[in-house]
């Protein structure tokens, strides 16, 4: 029935996307690095959610997100330097989906770093995950750019110790975007600690990337597009010239500046989300930037997810959405405004139909 | 004879049914009654959250909130509406069975099963408050 022909017509579109994206221009703008040679990009996946079903069978459509997003990255020209993964690779963080997400991201052709989403953490509290892909937090250096990965997802001890009678059930409290009984996301005050002795040996015109899962701004509390500790890490952020948060969670396209730090969100490999101001009961808390995503067509299973080429050639994110059903979006920081924004749609009279969501 | 007695009873039999009426006349009804019929629509509209969290819905685990937290993005005040992708003006339980059919790789529910009530009955709920918008897309 329409499934067949859907999967057969999205796998014949996918290889059309793979021809056009092997010649994906690299924009190159403006370079403020004294040597051109140190310029470089990377790619961002993230939000996978690869479900288990029983024996071998893993939920199609999430998979074919992921597959396909390795698939295209491995294709880009200039090759990225290497590949970030943004959380939630597992939805209910079993070892089943953490190996079948790790084996799909072992098809990779460039080095990859892992964030840890809640969907990976809360069954084994990040134990398994870490036998595959290493430490929760981790700092680096790389051409310049100061990157450091932090566990935002981390929650109240009561909570993740005290609240439930078994690892399942905590997991998947957790997992449920809208469910009361969750938790807020928090990066707590040792890894707070962490952070600001990791900070202290950077000097401040360092240009620094952070990558957490949650957004470490507060837009929606009742699905946790929030972080809990938010100002007490931008206040250690803060003191740099240039400093950029990449974050997963939310499913869609979401971009802020608050002081001097500018905030980008990616897409899921999975499913998209609506934004929070779609729920009647909930008050609006978008960041007035942002420039919303087309609305989703669920006809086309892979609409409104895909994955990011994040170019930092000006030593602030450029990042490109590369979008299986839709215009690809590029959302860059201008040096005029002091704030990332949208390369065709940020003027209000540009904006389009589909990006008005109610 | 019999006949008069049958008259009788008849009469007996319809007055009673006017005092039984008394009690319960169609346009009448107190506080209580409004509170105890708000509680059935809540009792449909919990089992409507319940079916739209379940992972039991569908074949593959997936389930209806992962998509649509607390229903958003589903626009129950447009419904009927022309469905672009369709090409014709459906009711919202003809997209509920879509997802049901497709995402999560079930069966469709009949317009008068109790799931599909409650289910649609949870996300008018989700929904309240946001004016009627028909054929809106």
């Amino acid at each position: 029935m329409c499934l067949f022909h859907r999967s057969r017509r999205e796998f014949l579109k996918g290889a059309g996307a793979l021809a056009a994206v092997s010649t994906l221009p690299v924009s190159m703008v403006e370079l403020v690095f004294a040597d051109p040679g140190q310029n470089f990009t990377f790619a961002y996946i993230s939000d996978s959610h690869i479900q288990h079903i029983a024996g071998k069978n893993f939920v199609r459509n999430w998979d074919r997100g992921l597959i396909r997003a390795v698939a295209e990255t491995n294709l880009l020209n200039p090759k990225p330097d290497f590949v970030v993964f943004g959380g939630d690779l597992a939805q209910l963080g079993t070892k089943e989906e953490l190996d079948h997400g790790a084996e799909m991201l072992a098809r990779l052709a460039r080095p990859y770093r892992c964030v840890m989403g809640e969907h990976d953490y809360y069954l084994d509290l990040g134990e398994y995950w870490s036998e595959l892909f290493g430490p929760h937090h981790y700092s680096w250096d790389h051409k310049g750019v100061h990157f450091v990965t932090l566990n935002s997802i981390l929650t109240y001890d009561d909570w993740t110790h005290k609240r439930w009678p078994t690892a399942q059930q905590r997991m998947l409290e957790m997992a449920g975007l809208d469910n009361p009984n969750g938790s807020p996301f928090m990066i707590g005050d040792a890894q707070r600690a962490w952070l600001r002795k990791d900070l202290e040996a950077v000097s401040k015109n360092t240009p620094v990337v952070v990558f957490s899962h949650s957004p470490i701004q507060k837009i929606y509390k009742g699905w946790n597009f929030w972080t809990e500790d938010a100002e007490e890490v931008q206040a250690l952020l803060k003191p740099f010239d240039s400093v950029t948060v990449v974050y997963g969670h939310v499913h869609q396209i979401q971009y802020n500046q608050i002081d001097r730090i500018s905030f980008h969100a990616v897409m899921a490999t999975a499913w998209p989300w609506p934004y929070p101001e779609t729920y009647a009961q909930a008050k609006p808390h978008m960041p007035k930037l942002t420039v919303p995503m087309n609305r989703a067509d669920p006809f086309f299973e892979r609409d409104a997810t895909g994955w990011q080429l994040i170019d930092l050639d000006t030593g602030r994110v450029a990042m490109s959405y590369n979008l299986y059903n839709n215009t690809n979006r590029k959302v860059a920081y201008n040096r005029e405004t002091g704030r990332p924004e949208d390369a065709a749609y940020q003027s209000p009279d540009k904006r389009i139909p589909p990006q008005s969501h109610y | 004879m019999l006949k008069k007695i049958a008259g009788a009873v008849v009469v007996v039999t319809a007055l009673a049914g006017i005092a039984v009426g008394l009690s319960s006349r169609a346009d009448e009804f107190t506080a209580e009654d409004l509170k105890r019929w708000e509680g059935e629509y809540m009792s449909v509209v919990k089992i409507g959250r319940e079916l739209w969290t379940s992972p039991t819905l569908g074949t593959n685990g997936v389930a209806c909130a992962q998509c649509h937290p607390n229903g958003a993005n589903t626009h129950p005040e447009t419904y009927p509406k022309f469905q672009q992708q369709l090409g014709r003006v459906i009711a919202l339980r003809e997209m509920i069975n879509w997802c049901l059919q497709n995402p999560l790789e079930g069966k469709p529910l009949e317009a008068g099963d109790a799931r599909m009530v409650a289910i649609e009955a949870y996300l008018a709920y989700e929904r309240r408050g946001v004016p009627m918008a028909p054929g809106k897309h």
